[in-house]
Protein backbone atom coordinates (compact mmCIF):
# COMPACT_ATOMS: atom_id res chain seq x y z
CA UNK A 1 0.00 0.00 0.00
CA UNK A 2 2.49 2.42 -0.82
CA UNK A 3 1.30 4.79 -3.09
CA UNK A 4 -1.78 5.55 -4.93
CA UNK A 5 -1.57 4.97 -8.42
CA UNK A 6 -4.44 7.11 -10.48
CA UNK A 7 -2.54 7.17 -13.68
CA UNK A 8 -3.59 2.82 -14.10
CA UNK A 9 -7.00 4.64 -15.61
CA UNK A 10 -4.67 6.35 -19.04
CA UNK A 11 -3.00 2.77 -19.59
CA UNK A 12 -4.23 1.16 -22.92
CA UNK A 13 -5.89 -2.18 -22.36
CA UNK A 14 -4.00 -3.74 -24.72
CA UNK A 15 -0.62 -2.94 -24.54
CA UNK A 16 -1.01 -1.25 -20.36
CA UNK A 17 0.99 1.61 -22.50
CA UNK A 18 -0.26 5.59 -20.29
CA UNK A 19 -1.93 7.41 -23.41
CA UNK A 20 -1.30 11.20 -22.55
CA UNK A 21 -4.48 11.95 -23.37
CA UNK A 22 -6.19 9.12 -21.23
CA UNK A 23 -8.57 8.48 -23.77
CA UNK A 24 -7.59 6.26 -26.51
CA UNK A 25 -7.40 6.87 -30.13
CA UNK A 26 -8.00 5.29 -32.83
CA UNK A 27 -9.64 2.52 -31.83
CA UNK A 28 -7.21 1.91 -28.87
CA UNK A 29 -8.88 2.11 -25.67
CA UNK A 30 -7.78 3.15 -21.86
CA UNK A 31 -9.19 1.43 -18.33
CA UNK A 32 -11.35 5.50 -18.49
CA UNK A 33 -12.70 4.73 -22.06
CA UNK A 34 -13.75 1.31 -20.58
CA UNK A 35 -15.04 2.26 -17.17
CA UNK A 36 -16.98 5.17 -18.75
CA UNK A 37 -18.69 2.36 -21.20
CA UNK A 38 -19.73 0.31 -18.54
CA UNK A 39 -20.71 3.19 -16.77
CA UNK A 40 -23.00 3.52 -19.72
CA UNK A 41 -24.03 -0.26 -19.55
CA UNK A 42 -25.17 0.25 -15.72
CA UNK A 43 -27.35 3.14 -16.40
CA UNK A 44 -28.77 1.30 -19.75
CA UNK A 45 -29.86 -2.01 -17.37
CA UNK A 46 -31.08 0.10 -14.59
CA UNK A 47 -33.05 2.71 -16.46
CA UNK A 48 -35.29 0.03 -18.76
CA UNK A 49 -35.62 -1.94 -16.04
CA UNK A 50 -36.84 0.96 -14.10
CA UNK A 51 -38.86 1.61 -16.74
CA UNK A 52 -40.35 -1.92 -16.90
CA UNK A 53 -40.85 -1.49 -13.24
CA UNK A 54 -42.86 1.74 -12.72
CA UNK A 55 -45.22 0.35 -15.10
CA UNK A 56 -45.84 -3.49 -14.68
CA UNK A 57 -45.32 -2.77 -10.63
CA UNK A 58 -48.36 0.09 -10.95
CA UNK A 59 -50.43 -2.67 -12.93
CA UNK A 60 -50.38 -4.35 -10.48
CA UNK A 61 -50.46 -2.78 -7.60
CA UNK A 62 -53.96 -0.96 -8.67
CA UNK A 63 -54.87 -4.57 -9.66
CA UNK A 64 -54.65 -6.00 -5.69
CA UNK A 65 -56.97 -2.66 -5.34
CA UNK A 66 -59.59 -3.26 -7.36
CA UNK A 67 -63.11 -5.37 -6.21
CA UNK A 68 -62.65 -8.37 -9.16
CA UNK A 69 -61.20 -11.42 -6.99
CA UNK A 70 -59.52 -12.48 -10.34
CA UNK A 71 -57.22 -9.39 -10.79
CA UNK A 72 -56.44 -8.94 -6.68
CA UNK A 73 -55.25 -12.73 -7.53
CA UNK A 74 -53.43 -11.79 -10.10
CA UNK A 75 -51.59 -9.23 -8.88
CA UNK A 76 -51.12 -11.22 -5.45
CA UNK A 77 -49.43 -14.10 -7.50
CA UNK A 78 -47.51 -11.43 -9.43
CA UNK A 79 -45.93 -9.69 -6.35
CA UNK A 80 -45.72 -12.49 -4.19
CA UNK A 81 -43.26 -14.33 -7.02
CA UNK A 82 -41.26 -12.23 -7.46
CA UNK A 83 -40.60 -10.69 -4.42
CA UNK A 84 -39.86 -14.70 -3.09
CA UNK A 85 -36.76 -15.58 -5.41
CA UNK A 86 -33.45 -14.06 -4.96
CA UNK A 87 -32.57 -11.58 -7.67
CA UNK A 88 -29.41 -13.22 -9.00
CA UNK A 89 -31.25 -16.76 -8.91
CA UNK A 90 -33.92 -14.99 -10.98
CA UNK A 91 -31.53 -13.85 -13.61
CA UNK A 92 -29.68 -16.98 -13.85
CA UNK A 93 -33.48 -18.86 -14.29
CA UNK A 94 -34.17 -16.13 -16.81
CA UNK A 95 -30.67 -16.87 -18.80
CA UNK A 96 -30.19 -20.56 -18.17
CA UNK A 97 -33.07 -22.10 -16.89
CA UNK A 98 -36.36 -20.41 -19.28
CA UNK A 99 -34.29 -21.00 -22.39
CA UNK A 100 -33.82 -24.36 -22.53
CA UNK A 101 -37.01 -24.85 -21.75
CA UNK A 102 -38.67 -22.25 -24.36
CA UNK A 103 -35.69 -22.64 -27.28
CA UNK A 104 -36.69 -19.17 -29.36
CA UNK A 105 -35.52 -17.55 -25.91
CA UNK A 106 -31.58 -18.39 -27.15
CA UNK A 107 -31.27 -15.75 -29.60
CA UNK A 108 -32.60 -12.95 -27.10
CA UNK A 109 -29.70 -11.03 -25.80
CA UNK A 110 -29.19 -10.87 -22.73
CA UNK A 111 -29.17 -7.42 -22.20
CA UNK A 112 -32.87 -7.88 -22.94
CA UNK A 113 -33.44 -10.83 -20.40
CA UNK A 114 -31.35 -8.82 -17.54
CA UNK A 115 -33.45 -5.72 -18.14
CA UNK A 116 -36.73 -7.71 -17.73
CA UNK A 117 -35.58 -9.76 -14.86
CA UNK A 118 -34.33 -6.59 -12.71
CA UNK A 119 -37.97 -5.35 -13.72
CA UNK A 120 -39.67 -7.64 -12.48
CA UNK A 121 -38.31 -8.22 -9.34
CA UNK A 122 -38.80 -4.44 -8.64
CA UNK A 123 -41.85 -4.50 -10.29
CA UNK A 124 -43.14 -6.82 -7.23
CA UNK A 125 -41.71 -4.24 -4.40
CA UNK A 126 -43.44 -1.24 -6.36
CA UNK A 127 -46.29 -3.15 -6.89
CA UNK A 128 -46.70 -3.11 -2.65
CA UNK A 129 -46.07 -0.06 -2.63
CA UNK A 130 -48.45 1.50 -4.93
CA UNK A 131 -51.07 -0.84 -3.15
CA UNK A 132 -50.50 0.48 0.33
CA UNK A 133 -50.61 4.10 -1.12
CA UNK A 134 -53.93 3.13 -2.89
CA UNK A 135 -55.24 1.97 0.56
CA UNK A 136 -53.43 4.49 2.59
CA UNK A 137 -56.41 6.89 1.13
CA UNK A 138 -59.53 6.95 3.49
CA UNK A 139 -62.02 4.49 1.82
CA UNK A 140 -64.95 7.52 1.06
CA UNK A 141 -62.94 8.63 -1.82
CA UNK A 142 -63.36 5.85 -3.80
CA UNK A 143 -67.21 5.90 -2.75
CA UNK A 144 -67.20 9.45 -4.17
CA UNK A 145 -65.91 8.98 -6.81
CA UNK A 146 -68.45 6.37 -8.20
CA UNK A 147 -70.73 7.81 -6.34
CA UNK A 148 -70.64 11.15 -8.58
CA UNK A 149 -70.88 8.69 -11.59
CA UNK A 150 -67.24 7.98 -12.70
CA UNK A 151 -66.76 4.57 -14.18
CA UNK A 152 -64.05 2.82 -11.72
CA UNK A 153 -61.30 3.65 -14.06
CA UNK A 154 -62.18 7.25 -14.12
CA UNK A 155 -62.17 7.06 -10.37
CA UNK A 156 -59.02 5.29 -10.41
CA UNK A 157 -57.63 7.85 -13.08
CA UNK A 158 -59.00 11.15 -11.17
CA UNK A 159 -59.27 10.43 -7.90
CA UNK A 160 -57.12 7.56 -6.49
CA UNK A 161 -53.95 7.56 -8.67
CA UNK A 162 -53.64 11.51 -8.20
CA UNK A 163 -53.22 11.35 -4.32
CA UNK A 164 -51.68 7.36 -4.29
CA UNK A 165 -48.96 7.76 -6.47
CA UNK A 166 -48.05 11.48 -4.72
CA UNK A 167 -47.64 9.28 -1.43
CA UNK A 168 -45.80 6.91 -2.31
CA UNK A 169 -43.01 8.94 -4.30
CA UNK A 170 -40.33 8.44 -1.42
CA UNK A 171 -40.24 5.04 -1.70
CA UNK A 172 -40.62 4.96 -5.35
CA UNK A 173 -37.55 6.97 -4.97
CA UNK A 174 -35.78 4.37 -2.72
CA UNK A 175 -36.37 1.42 -5.47
CA UNK A 176 -35.10 3.73 -8.11
CA UNK A 177 -31.78 4.12 -6.11
CA UNK A 178 -31.55 0.64 -5.16
CA UNK A 179 -31.95 -0.87 -9.36
CA UNK A 180 -28.92 0.76 -9.92
CA UNK A 181 -26.77 -1.03 -7.12
CA UNK A 182 -29.03 -3.82 -8.19
CA UNK A 183 -28.16 -3.68 -11.89
CA UNK A 184 -24.69 -5.12 -10.39
CA UNK A 185 -26.02 -8.83 -10.80
CA UNK A 186 -25.94 -8.17 -14.85
CA UNK A 187 -21.70 -9.24 -14.94
CA UNK A 188 -23.08 -12.61 -13.68
CA UNK A 189 -24.76 -12.75 -17.57
CA UNK A 190 -21.85 -11.40 -19.56
CA UNK A 191 -22.98 -7.58 -19.21
CA UNK A 192 -20.01 -5.31 -19.45
CA UNK A 193 -21.35 -3.10 -16.67
CA UNK A 194 -19.60 -1.44 -13.94
CA UNK A 195 -19.16 -4.51 -11.62
CA UNK A 196 -17.75 -6.52 -14.51
CA UNK A 197 -15.50 -3.98 -15.69
CA UNK A 198 -14.03 -3.41 -11.65
CA UNK A 199 -13.31 -7.23 -11.56
CA UNK A 200 -11.67 -7.00 -14.60
CA UNK A 201 -9.58 -3.81 -14.57
CA UNK A 202 -8.38 -4.98 -11.27
CA UNK A 203 -6.75 -7.78 -12.46
CA UNK A 204 -5.37 -6.96 -15.14
CA UNK A 205 -3.91 -3.80 -13.48
CA UNK A 206 -2.77 -5.03 -10.35
CA UNK A 207 -4.52 -1.64 -8.62
CA UNK A 208 -8.01 -3.17 -7.26
CA UNK A 209 -8.19 -0.48 -4.70
CA UNK A 210 -8.23 2.73 -7.00
CA UNK A 211 -10.72 0.75 -9.93
CA UNK A 212 -13.11 0.05 -6.96
CA UNK A 213 -12.98 3.72 -5.25
CA UNK A 214 -13.60 4.81 -9.02
CA UNK A 215 -16.11 2.44 -9.14
CA UNK A 216 -17.50 2.71 -6.20
CA UNK A 217 -18.03 6.75 -7.10
CA UNK A 218 -19.73 6.39 -10.38
CA UNK A 219 -22.24 4.21 -8.39
CA UNK A 220 -22.72 6.80 -6.01
CA UNK A 221 -23.11 9.67 -8.20
CA UNK A 222 -25.39 7.60 -10.42
CA UNK A 223 -27.65 6.67 -7.51
CA UNK A 224 -27.49 10.64 -5.52
CA UNK A 225 -28.38 11.99 -9.13
CA UNK A 226 -31.80 9.80 -9.38
CA UNK A 227 -32.23 10.98 -5.78
CA UNK A 228 -31.96 14.28 -6.67
CA UNK A 229 -34.01 13.92 -9.19
CA UNK A 230 -36.99 12.28 -7.28
CA UNK A 231 -37.06 14.96 -4.69
CA UNK A 232 -37.42 17.78 -7.96
CA UNK A 233 -40.34 16.09 -9.13
CA UNK A 234 -41.66 14.92 -5.69
CA UNK A 235 -41.67 19.63 -4.75
CA UNK A 236 -43.00 20.29 -8.24
CA UNK A 237 -46.18 17.60 -8.05
CA UNK A 238 -46.72 18.60 -4.53
CA UNK A 239 -50.44 19.87 -3.67
CA UNK A 240 -51.06 22.02 -0.51
CA UNK A 241 -53.66 20.63 1.87
CA UNK A 242 -52.15 17.44 1.04
CA UNK A 243 -50.48 14.50 2.46
CA UNK A 244 -46.61 15.69 1.79
CA UNK A 245 -47.68 19.21 0.69
CA UNK A 246 -47.21 22.47 2.56
CA UNK B 1 -6.48 15.71 10.31
CA UNK B 2 -3.14 15.71 9.42
CA UNK B 3 -2.10 14.13 12.94
CA UNK B 4 -4.21 11.23 12.38
CA UNK B 5 -2.54 11.07 8.69
CA UNK B 6 1.15 10.92 10.82
CA UNK B 7 -0.47 8.17 13.02
CA UNK B 8 -1.65 6.02 10.40
CA UNK B 9 1.62 6.34 8.77
CA UNK B 10 3.36 5.44 12.11
CA UNK B 11 1.31 2.41 12.52
CA UNK B 12 1.77 1.36 8.95
CA UNK B 13 5.36 1.69 9.31
CA UNK B 14 5.84 -0.27 12.37
CA UNK B 15 3.65 -3.15 10.64
CA UNK B 16 5.97 -3.08 7.40
CA UNK B 17 8.97 -2.83 9.41
CA UNK B 18 7.36 -5.69 11.63
CA UNK B 19 6.56 -7.99 8.84
CA UNK B 20 9.94 -7.55 6.86
CA UNK B 21 10.57 -11.03 8.47
CA UNK B 22 8.51 -13.53 8.03
CA UNK B 23 10.38 -16.18 9.27
CA UNK B 24 10.86 -14.47 12.72
CA UNK B 25 7.39 -13.90 13.02
CA UNK B 26 6.59 -17.65 12.15
CA UNK B 27 9.18 -18.43 14.85
CA UNK B 28 7.76 -16.42 17.41
CA UNK B 29 4.29 -17.15 17.02
CA UNK B 30 4.16 -20.82 16.24
CA UNK B 31 1.73 -20.51 13.39
CA UNK B 32 2.27 -20.11 9.61
CA UNK B 33 -1.04 -18.69 7.69
CA UNK B 34 -1.34 -20.25 4.50
CA UNK B 35 -3.57 -18.59 1.42
CA UNK B 36 -5.16 -21.33 0.23
CA UNK B 37 -8.00 -21.03 -2.73
CA UNK B 38 -11.16 -22.90 -3.01
CA UNK B 39 -11.91 -23.43 -6.73
CA UNK B 40 -8.50 -23.30 -8.46
CA UNK B 41 -9.08 -26.72 -10.32
CA UNK B 42 -6.64 -29.47 -9.16
CA UNK B 43 -3.87 -26.85 -8.21
CA UNK B 44 -6.23 -25.21 -5.00
CA UNK B 45 -9.76 -26.22 -3.95
CA UNK B 46 -11.49 -27.34 -1.38
CA UNK B 47 -13.75 -30.40 -0.12
CA UNK B 48 -15.69 -28.25 2.27
CA UNK B 49 -15.51 -28.29 6.01
CA UNK B 50 -12.49 -26.19 6.07
CA UNK B 51 -10.61 -29.22 4.09
CA UNK B 52 -7.92 -27.63 1.92
CA UNK B 53 -6.32 -29.67 -1.03
CA UNK B 54 -5.00 -29.93 -3.94
CA UNK B 55 -1.26 -30.07 -5.46
CA UNK B 56 -0.46 -26.28 -4.83
CA UNK B 57 -2.00 -26.64 -1.22
CA UNK B 58 -0.02 -30.06 -0.38
CA UNK B 59 3.17 -28.70 -1.75
CA UNK B 60 2.68 -25.31 0.49
CA UNK B 61 1.99 -27.97 3.95
CA UNK B 62 5.42 -29.57 2.90
CA UNK B 63 6.62 -26.23 2.70
CA UNK B 64 5.60 -25.54 5.89
CA UNK B 65 6.77 -28.99 7.81
CA UNK B 66 10.09 -27.84 6.04
CA UNK B 67 10.28 -24.24 7.37
CA UNK B 68 9.39 -25.84 11.33
CA UNK B 69 12.03 -27.98 10.72
CA UNK B 70 14.74 -25.56 10.23
CA UNK B 71 13.40 -23.03 12.58
CA UNK B 72 13.54 -26.24 15.03
CA UNK B 73 9.92 -25.76 16.12
CA UNK B 74 8.75 -28.83 17.96
CA UNK B 75 5.35 -27.61 16.64
CA UNK B 76 3.74 -25.14 14.15
CA UNK B 77 0.30 -24.71 13.86
CA UNK B 78 -0.93 -24.08 10.35
CA UNK B 79 -3.53 -22.02 9.61
CA UNK B 80 -6.00 -21.86 6.53
CA UNK B 81 -7.32 -18.58 4.93
CA UNK B 82 -8.98 -18.99 2.08
CA UNK B 83 -8.07 -16.44 -0.35
CA UNK B 84 -9.76 -15.11 -3.33
CA UNK B 85 -8.07 -13.31 -7.00
CA UNK B 86 -9.31 -10.03 -5.51
CA UNK B 87 -7.96 -9.63 -2.15
CA UNK B 88 -4.98 -12.80 -2.35
CA UNK B 89 -2.27 -9.62 -2.95
CA UNK B 90 -3.74 -7.29 0.10
CA UNK B 91 -3.72 -10.02 2.45
CA UNK B 92 0.11 -11.17 1.54
CA UNK B 93 0.89 -7.34 1.73
CA UNK B 94 -0.65 -6.64 5.72
CA UNK B 95 0.53 -9.83 6.96
CA UNK B 96 -2.70 -12.12 6.91
CA UNK B 97 -1.11 -14.33 4.87
CA UNK B 98 2.24 -15.98 4.87
CA UNK B 99 2.38 -18.04 1.85
CA UNK B 100 -0.34 -18.08 -1.02
CA UNK B 101 0.06 -21.15 -3.25
CA UNK B 102 -3.24 -21.08 -5.22
CA UNK B 103 -2.85 -20.58 -8.80
CA UNK B 104 -1.77 -16.89 -8.87
CA UNK B 105 0.71 -15.95 -12.44
CA UNK B 106 4.13 -14.26 -11.78
CA UNK B 107 3.78 -11.00 -13.60
CA UNK B 108 5.71 -7.88 -13.35
CA UNK B 109 2.49 -6.02 -12.16
CA UNK B 110 2.37 -8.56 -9.19
CA UNK B 111 6.23 -8.06 -8.65
CA UNK B 112 5.50 -4.40 -7.88
CA UNK B 113 3.47 -5.44 -4.95
CA UNK B 114 4.51 -8.96 -4.09
CA UNK B 115 7.62 -11.48 -4.50
CA UNK B 116 7.29 -14.93 -5.62
CA UNK B 117 8.54 -18.28 -4.94
CA UNK B 118 10.09 -20.54 -8.12
CA UNK B 119 7.81 -21.35 -10.62
CA UNK B 120 6.38 -24.72 -10.13
CA UNK B 121 3.55 -24.97 -12.68
CA UNK B 122 3.16 -23.35 -15.96
CA UNK B 123 -0.30 -22.77 -17.49
CA UNK B 124 -1.22 -22.75 -20.50
CA UNK B 125 -4.47 -20.99 -22.20
CA UNK B 126 -6.05 -23.24 -24.42
CA UNK B 127 -9.38 -23.62 -25.80
CA UNK B 128 -11.77 -26.24 -25.06
CA UNK B 129 -14.76 -26.81 -27.54
CA UNK B 130 -17.59 -29.28 -27.99
CA UNK B 131 -16.07 -32.79 -30.19
CA UNK B 132 -18.09 -32.26 -33.09
CA UNK B 133 -17.91 -28.72 -33.69
CA UNK B 134 -15.10 -29.20 -36.09
CA UNK B 135 -13.01 -25.90 -34.49
CA UNK B 136 -9.43 -27.19 -34.10
CA UNK B 137 -7.79 -23.74 -34.13
CA UNK B 138 -8.61 -20.21 -33.23
CA UNK B 139 -8.57 -18.96 -36.43
CA UNK B 140 -12.10 -20.61 -36.95
CA UNK B 141 -13.15 -19.02 -33.95
CA UNK B 142 -13.38 -15.66 -35.84
CA UNK B 143 -16.92 -14.25 -35.59
CA UNK B 144 -18.27 -16.94 -33.29
CA UNK B 145 -18.68 -16.66 -29.71
CA UNK B 146 -16.23 -17.45 -26.89
CA UNK B 147 -17.12 -17.87 -23.46
CA UNK B 148 -14.77 -17.16 -20.94
CA UNK B 149 -14.51 -15.81 -16.95
CA UNK B 150 -14.75 -12.56 -15.45
CA UNK B 151 -11.66 -11.38 -13.28
CA UNK B 152 -9.30 -13.89 -15.12
CA UNK B 153 -5.96 -13.21 -17.37
CA UNK B 154 -7.61 -14.85 -20.24
CA UNK B 155 -10.10 -12.24 -20.64
CA UNK B 156 -7.12 -9.95 -21.88
CA UNK B 157 -5.57 -12.65 -23.56
CA UNK B 158 -8.25 -12.56 -25.94
CA UNK B 159 -8.36 -9.12 -26.92
CA UNK B 160 -4.75 -8.51 -27.50
CA UNK B 161 -5.11 -12.16 -29.54
CA UNK B 162 -8.06 -10.00 -31.76
CA UNK B 163 -6.18 -7.13 -31.80
CA UNK B 164 -2.92 -8.68 -32.95
CA UNK B 165 -4.47 -11.24 -35.44
CA UNK B 166 -7.17 -8.77 -36.96
CA UNK B 167 -10.43 -11.18 -35.79
CA UNK B 168 -13.63 -10.39 -33.69
CA UNK B 169 -14.94 -12.87 -31.46
CA UNK B 170 -18.23 -12.39 -29.34
CA UNK B 171 -17.14 -12.91 -26.16
CA UNK B 172 -19.60 -13.99 -23.37
CA UNK B 173 -18.13 -13.91 -19.89
CA UNK B 174 -19.11 -16.34 -17.19
CA UNK B 175 -19.12 -15.14 -13.94
CA UNK B 176 -17.14 -18.24 -12.77
CA UNK B 177 -15.04 -21.08 -14.48
CA UNK B 178 -18.32 -23.38 -13.91
CA UNK B 179 -20.81 -20.72 -15.18
CA UNK B 180 -18.66 -20.39 -18.38
CA UNK B 181 -18.43 -23.89 -18.65
CA UNK B 182 -22.35 -24.11 -18.87
CA UNK B 183 -22.56 -21.69 -21.55
CA UNK B 184 -20.12 -24.24 -23.75
CA UNK B 185 -22.52 -27.03 -22.40
CA UNK B 186 -25.62 -25.42 -23.26
CA UNK B 187 -24.56 -24.13 -26.60
CA UNK B 188 -24.36 -20.45 -25.63
CA UNK B 189 -20.90 -19.73 -26.94
CA UNK B 190 -18.75 -21.82 -28.98
CA UNK B 191 -15.33 -22.30 -27.14
CA UNK B 192 -14.24 -21.74 -24.13
CA UNK B 193 -10.82 -20.41 -23.38
CA UNK B 194 -8.95 -20.81 -20.36
CA UNK B 195 -5.99 -22.32 -18.55
CA UNK B 196 -5.39 -26.07 -19.22
CA UNK B 197 -6.11 -27.79 -16.34
CA UNK B 198 -9.10 -25.55 -15.50
CA UNK B 199 -10.65 -26.75 -18.94
CA UNK B 200 -9.77 -30.60 -18.47
CA UNK B 201 -10.96 -30.37 -14.67
CA UNK B 202 -14.20 -28.90 -16.07
CA UNK B 203 -14.69 -31.47 -18.83
CA UNK B 204 -13.59 -34.35 -16.13
CA UNK B 205 -16.70 -33.35 -14.32
CA UNK B 206 -19.30 -32.68 -17.45
CA UNK B 207 -21.68 -35.30 -17.81
CA UNK B 208 -20.41 -36.65 -21.15
CA UNK B 209 -16.48 -36.04 -20.83
CA UNK B 210 -15.96 -37.37 -24.28
CA UNK B 211 -18.09 -34.42 -25.73
CA UNK B 212 -15.77 -32.20 -25.29
CA UNK B 213 -12.00 -31.83 -26.24
CA UNK B 214 -9.18 -29.58 -25.90
CA UNK B 215 -7.91 -27.86 -29.42
CA UNK B 216 -5.59 -25.92 -31.07
CA UNK B 217 -2.32 -23.32 -29.60
CA UNK B 218 -1.29 -22.37 -26.85
CA UNK B 219 -2.41 -18.98 -26.43
CA UNK B 220 -0.86 -18.09 -23.32
CA UNK B 221 1.96 -19.28 -21.34
CA UNK B 222 1.57 -18.61 -17.38
CA UNK B 223 4.17 -19.43 -14.51
CA UNK B 224 2.63 -20.13 -11.81
CA UNK B 225 3.85 -19.85 -8.33
CA UNK B 226 3.81 -19.16 -4.62
CA UNK B 227 3.02 -15.81 -3.88
CA UNK B 228 5.20 -14.29 -0.53
CA UNK B 229 5.75 -10.82 1.01
CA UNK B 230 8.30 -8.69 -0.89
CA UNK B 231 11.56 -7.68 0.54
CA UNK B 232 12.22 -10.82 2.37
CA UNK B 233 14.83 -12.71 1.09
CA UNK B 234 15.59 -15.23 4.16
CA UNK B 235 11.82 -16.01 3.47
CA UNK B 236 12.41 -16.50 -0.35
CA UNK B 237 15.46 -18.57 0.50
CA UNK B 238 13.64 -21.17 2.54
CA UNK B 239 10.50 -21.84 0.85
CA UNK B 240 12.70 -22.10 -2.77
CA UNK B 241 15.06 -24.48 -0.86
CA UNK B 242 11.98 -26.66 0.01
CA UNK B 243 10.54 -26.56 -3.33
CA UNK B 244 13.72 -27.38 -5.01
CA UNK B 245 14.29 -30.23 -2.18
CA UNK B 246 10.41 -31.69 -3.46
CA UNK B 247 11.74 -31.30 -7.18
CA UNK B 248 15.14 -33.03 -6.75
CA UNK B 249 13.76 -35.99 -4.56
CA UNK B 250 11.48 -36.54 -6.71
CA UNK B 251 8.13 -35.96 -4.22
CA UNK B 252 6.66 -33.42 -6.12
CA UNK B 253 6.49 -35.39 -9.36
CA UNK B 254 4.42 -37.79 -7.00
CA UNK B 255 2.36 -35.04 -5.80
CA UNK B 256 1.59 -33.95 -9.80
CA UNK B 257 0.86 -37.41 -10.40
CA UNK B 258 -1.48 -37.69 -7.41
CA UNK B 259 -3.47 -34.35 -8.55
CA UNK B 260 -3.40 -34.55 -12.16
CA UNK B 261 -3.20 -37.86 -13.22
CA UNK B 262 -5.27 -40.13 -10.43
CA UNK B 263 -8.69 -40.05 -9.09
CA UNK B 264 -9.07 -37.24 -6.93
CA UNK B 265 -12.14 -36.05 -4.80
CA UNK B 266 -14.70 -35.39 -4.05
CA UNK B 267 -15.91 -36.88 -7.33
CA UNK B 268 -13.35 -39.50 -8.06
CA UNK B 269 -12.51 -38.26 -11.15
CA UNK B 270 -9.63 -37.94 -13.23
CA UNK B 271 -8.40 -34.53 -14.76
CA UNK B 272 -5.55 -36.36 -17.13
CA UNK B 273 -3.46 -33.74 -18.04
CA UNK B 274 0.11 -35.28 -18.17
CA UNK B 275 2.80 -32.58 -16.69
CA UNK B 276 3.54 -29.71 -20.16
CA UNK B 277 6.85 -29.26 -21.56
CA UNK B 278 6.78 -25.96 -20.23
CA UNK B 279 6.33 -27.31 -16.33
CA UNK B 280 9.51 -29.90 -17.06
CA UNK B 281 11.49 -27.14 -18.18
CA UNK B 282 10.19 -24.75 -15.13
CA UNK B 283 11.37 -27.88 -12.41
CA UNK B 284 14.91 -28.97 -14.59
CA UNK B 285 15.89 -25.05 -14.09
CA UNK B 286 13.79 -23.63 -10.96
CA UNK B 287 13.77 -19.83 -11.59
CA UNK B 288 11.05 -17.38 -10.76
CA UNK B 289 10.88 -15.09 -14.16
CA UNK B 290 7.52 -13.54 -14.94
CA UNK B 291 4.81 -13.99 -17.40
CA UNK B 292 6.30 -11.42 -19.55
CA UNK B 293 10.14 -13.59 -20.32
CA UNK B 294 7.95 -16.03 -21.61
CA UNK B 295 6.07 -14.30 -24.06
CA UNK B 296 9.41 -13.17 -25.29
CA UNK B 297 10.30 -16.44 -26.19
Amino acid sequence: MDSWDWQVFCKDTIDGEVRPSCFGQGGDITYLDWMLSAWGWTLSVALLALLVALVVGSVMGIFRTTPSKALVAIGNAWTELFRNIPLLVQVFLWYHVLPALIPPLKEVPSFILVVFALGFFTSARIAEQVRAGIQSLPKGQRYAGLAMGLTLAQTYRYVLLPMAFRIVIPPLTSESMNIIKNSSVAFAVSIAELTMFAMQAQEETSRGIEVYLAVTGLYFISAFVINRIALFIEHRVQVPGMIGGH
Amino acid sequence: MKKSLLVLAAVAMTLGVAQADTLKKIKDSGTITLGVRESSGALAYTLGDGKYVGFHTQMAEKIASDLRKQLGLSSLTVKYQPVTSQNRIPLVQNGTVDLECGSTTNNTARQKDVAFAITTYVEEVRIAVKANSGITSIAQLAGKKVATTTGTTSVQTLRKHERAAGVNFEEVFGKDHADSFLLLESGRADAFVMDGQILAGNISKAKNPADFKIVGEVLSVEPIACMIRKDDPAFKKAVDDSIKAQIQDGSLAKLYDKWFMQPIPPSNTKVGLPMSEATKAAWANPNDKPMEDYAKK
